[in-house]
């Protein structure tokens, strides 16, 4: 009874997750082999590895890759060098400090699509939007941000989604950050650059990688936030792995070639897990 | 017959032994305390009566009635945790109520007991309090309370005081040996400092490696320890331990029969310390720690051996003097290679 | 200057500095919640209006639209049922793991941290699939299923992490005192863990009611959440800014203000524990 009562108890949980996981990916590769468009339901059979071929031979690929690396890539720079200087420049205490973080915080928990829409039309619309007055302001010709830059838009308004998460977790750990061993540092006579250099970043370390594998995971699958502002366009202009496999599925209705992608986009995510897996496996030892 | 009784208990973790056959038994209103160094089992054997782990091997009886596979919530024995372990939601009143109230007492009881143990306690004006608010004296007096508000067959204590200061703990200790004598209940004590098991014992369970290596009175493991382990775990500071070797000399004088490759052990106080060329052989004095009641000299011998010396009276003798050393052979405690004692004479 | 007067100074600029960055980085949202309370003129005034008489009317009318309740009628259910049913599934586990810790328990738990690096895309097309076979397609049900197992790798860990924190022996001690599982579990475990059950589940709630992808994959007219209703405010067609502003900021508000209360346990959560 002292171990039936905890496998019994751990079952559902590990069960409905194991379903979750096995059944989407059989199904995934079953789907990958064969031709499957829900547009042409009698066209069916054993293909094997044509619809990978169709995926990587297919030119929106190259593109589509390259944005996805380019805008995991950019993401997470941004967020991480933003979010250490926000971070660093909020850990001593000063008037008004928890206002400050709220207010920091606050755009991680807007709900993808109202971000992006916001950024679409009252901050990037080319007439009416906030930058095009700043800029107007300033005597410059307000730029039409989704269909001069798109993909760029895309990257600044997940990076301003994102910011916020980064920030939170250094602070975070900042707070764990030895006090004694800054003031043993400061009768060695360091300075504030030498602090940065030979304390905080050292300590901050571990955090810095865990960001960068959480948000590896998250921004390899960023959807809401191009469906909704460029639609992938124009073109491909913005369209990452994930949008391109959406494409391939719901406006093609190409689901073998869909999964195709899919199994790619698995694979690329679970690069980066496996690393993030080990540290925090790592963790858990402690 | 006995009232608790352990027979060829053993308990592995996985690959590890950590109990290897413990056998014992205790009596009604006696105060057992197991002691030994960290990790040698006395906790876990503790756990296994208290039922909070399964014995992997032998049997547990108490009052004759196995309970070795008993769940601890159906052994009526109480526990007083290292932690305390003291509910954090519930005010000082409700923890010690609780066991009270799981087994359906008649509020009027309940309310009856908890004031009783409380006042013994000195815990009335803090009733309504929640631990978080207690002080770690107040926290371990709660914990105690919560077991004796029971009236257990048995209470079981996990090194309890090894969460206050050296204050606290002399105090605290006092008050358990008070409250053992004055309630009179069967207690089973696990602690690692030597002190609190002679202070309050009926009698000292010496465990090492999951084995008991001796079983007796305080004075008993003082003065008659069975093996060299038991010599050097009991008393502060420990037994001194001399090769036999270095020790023929004094042996063909006094007509001991030293134990070849054995050793010589030495309480403290038995070693005396003279004048240069009266002892049996030379010393020089390294550390001089005078404590006002007693003095405790640190010397150390031509052959490389230290040596600690415990008098009462006060020294002029400081670091460096030149001393001899004297030994009473009638508390010197004889070890054979293994370090069991030895037959002598 | 002395020593006393350049730590002022400096005090002053990192505070000024601060609030700068603060406030620059909440901009785009005040700007939308500034942009609710104004008529549809005033939203696409050039320069842009600060300071204004603010009406309520977008609220009125955005409520008024009744699919607008429908919508967050479907997001308010979808996720407090998955949050409720997570916890449910949850609970148990993290109990298990954390108080009766076996060989495999890392093993598992590592596991279950994989399963979160399938990304959401990878599961699209078989999921889509299913419930279009089972005809779950557009319903409640099956956002509610697909919450509940998105969020649950999460929820294990964040209880778990939480749980560990507890010390076993009060548990011992209540079994000490005589108490069955079931009261040990109703009279000490849920009492102590009712902190993290309610910060679990509020941050179960916010990306349950957050959740795009699925959302706008799975479901349409019937049990689509405020999440697809926001979304298709994306057609350029028509400047209603202040409406959209209306119901974003309706969407959003509550969640926002969970979010603040559950910062520390996002978190743990969402780095699995591994910075604390």
């Amino acid at each position: 009874m002292k171990r039936l009562l905890p496998r019994l108890l751990m079952a559902p949980a590990i069960g409905t997750l194991f379903l979750w996981m096995i059944v989407p990916l059989v199904m995934s590769i079953y789907f990958s082999v064969i031709r499957y468009n829900l547009m042409q339901p009698d066209q069916v059979g054993f293909i094997g590895l044509e619809n990978f071929e169709y995926f990587i031979t297919d030119p929106s690929f190259m593109t589509a890759t390259m944005n996805t690396l380019l805008l995991v890539g950019s993401v997470i720079v941004i967020t991480v060098v933003f979010g250490t200087l926000i971070a660093l420049l909020t850990d001593d205490p000063f008037p008004g400090r928890n206002i400050v973080r709220i207010l920091l915080i606050s755009p991680f928990f807007v709900m993808p699509t109202v971000n992006a829409l916001l950024w679409k039309h009252m901050m990037m619309n080319p007439i009416y939007g906030v930058l095009a007055q700043v800029w107007m302001f300033f005597g410059f010709t307000p730029v039409d941000w989704l269909t001069d830059w798109p993909l760029w838009s895309v990257i600044l308004i997940v990076s301003w989604q994102w910011l916020p998460f980064a920030t939170l977790i250094f602070v975070t750990s900042l707070q764990s950050m030895d006090r004694e061993q800054l003031e043993a540092s400061r009768m060695d006579g360091a300075n504030y650059l030498q602090q940065l250099r030979y304390l905080y970043i050292p300590h901050l370390g571990r955090s810095f990688a865990v960001v960068v594998m959480i948000e590896m995971i998250f921004l390899l699958s960023v959807f809401a936030e191009i469906y909704t502002t460029t639609g992938g366009g124009p073109g491909d202009a913005s369209t990452n792995i994930a949008f391109l496999i959406f494409k391939q599925a719901l406006l093609n209705f190409d689901a073998g070639v869909a999964s195709a992608g899919a199994l790619f986009a698995v694979v690329l995510a679970n690069i980066a897990g496996v690393f993030l897996i080990r540290m925090v496996g790592k963790n858990l030892d402690k | 017959m006995a009232y608790l009784q352990l027979r060829g208990i053993e308990k592995t973790f996985g690959e590890q032994r950590v109990i290897k056959g413990v056998n014992l038994e205790v009596q009604p209103g006696e105060f057992v305390v197991f002691v030994g160094p960290s990790g040698c089992g006395k906790s876990t054997l503790l756990r296994l009566i208290a039922g909070l782990e399964t014995a992997t091997a032998g049997t547990i009886l108490l009052e004759g009635r196995d309970i070795t596979n008993l769940p601890s919530s159906k052994r009526d024995l109480a526990m007083v945790f290292q932690s305390y372990a003291l509910y954090p939601h519930m005010s000082v009143y409700e923890n010690m109520s609780f066991a009270l109230k799981l087994a359906k007492a008649d509020p009027a009881l309940i309310e009856e007991k908890v004031s009783r143990a409380a006042k013994i306690l000195n815990l009335n004006d803090y009733l309504m309090r929640t631990p978080k608010e207690l002080s770690g004296g107040q926290r371990q007096r709660v914990a105690i309370g919560r077991a004796i508000v029971r009236a257990p067959k048995v209470f079981l204590f996990d090194e309890p005081l090894s969460n206050l200061d050296a204050a606290l703990r002399g105090q605290t200790r006092i008050e358990i040996a008070k409250l053992h004598r004055d309630l009179g209940a069967t207690t089973i004590y696990v602690t690692h400092d030597q002190v609190e098991a002679m202070t309050l014992a009926d009698r000292v369970v010496v465990l090492r490696d999951g084995l008991v290596e001796q079983v007796g009175t305080p004075l008993e493991l003082y003065d008659r320890p069975a093996n060299q382990f038991v010599a050097q775990f009991i008393g502060t500071p420990q037994m001194n331990m001399v090769a036999a070797a270095n020790l023929k000399a004094l042996g063909s004088k006094s007509g001991l029969k030293i134990p070849e490759g054995g050793y010589v052990g030495l309480r403290p106080e038995s070693v005396i310390l003279v004048a240069p060329g009266e002892g049996e052989f030379e010393a020089k004095v390294e550390l001089v720690e005078a404590l006002g009641a007693e003095t405790l000299i640190y010397v150390s011998t031509a052959w490389g051996a230290q040596l600690v010396a415990r008098q009462t009276s006060r020294t002029p003798l400081t670091a460096g003097a030149n001393v001899g050393v004297k030994i009473d052979t009638s508390t010197a405690h004889f070890f054979d290679a293994k370090g069991r004692v030895a037959a002598v004479n | 200057m002395t020593q006393l007067q350049i730590n002022l100074a400096m005090k002053v600029l990192r505070t000024i500095l601060s609030w700068a960055v603060a406030l620059f980085l909440f901009f785009p949202l005040g700007w939308l919640v500034l942009t609710a309370f104004k008529t549809e003129l005033q939203a696409i005034a050039v320069p842009p209006l600060l300071i204004f008489t603010p009406t309520l009317e977008n609220f009125t009318i955005v409520q008024e639209r009744s699919d607008y309740m429908l919508y967050a009628q479907n997001a308010l259910i979808t996720s407090i049922a998955s949050t409720i049913l997570g916890l449910m599934l949850a609970f148990p586990a993290a109990y298990s793991m954390a108080f009766f810790k076996g060989k495999h328990t890392k093993d598992i738990l590592m596991w279950m941290l994989s399963t979160k690096m399938m990304p959401a895309v990878g599961a699209l097309v078989p999921i889509y699939v299913i419930a279009q076979t089972v005809g779950l397609l557009d319903t409640r049900t099956a956002l509610t299923i697909v919450f509940t197992l998105s969020n649950l790798p999460i929820m294990v860990w964040m209880l778990y992490s939480n749980f560990k924190d507890i010390p076993g022996e009060i548990l011992e001690a209540s079994r000490m005192d005589g108490a069955t599982l079931w009261q040990e579990f109703r009279m000490v475990l849920l009492p102590l863990t009712m902190g993290s059950l309610a910060s679990t589940g509020l941050l179960c709630l916010v990306f349950s009611w957050n959740e795009a992808f699925w959302a706008l994959n799975l479901s349409a007219a019937k049990s689509g959440t405020l999440a697809t209703l926001i979304a298709s405010y994306s057609s350029p067609e028509g400047l209603f800014w202040a409406k959209l502003s209306a119901a974003s900021f309706m969407a959003i508000a509550p969640i926002v203000v969970f979010g603040w209360f559950s910062q520390k346990q996002l978190v743990q959560g969402l780095t699995f524990g591994a910075v604390k």
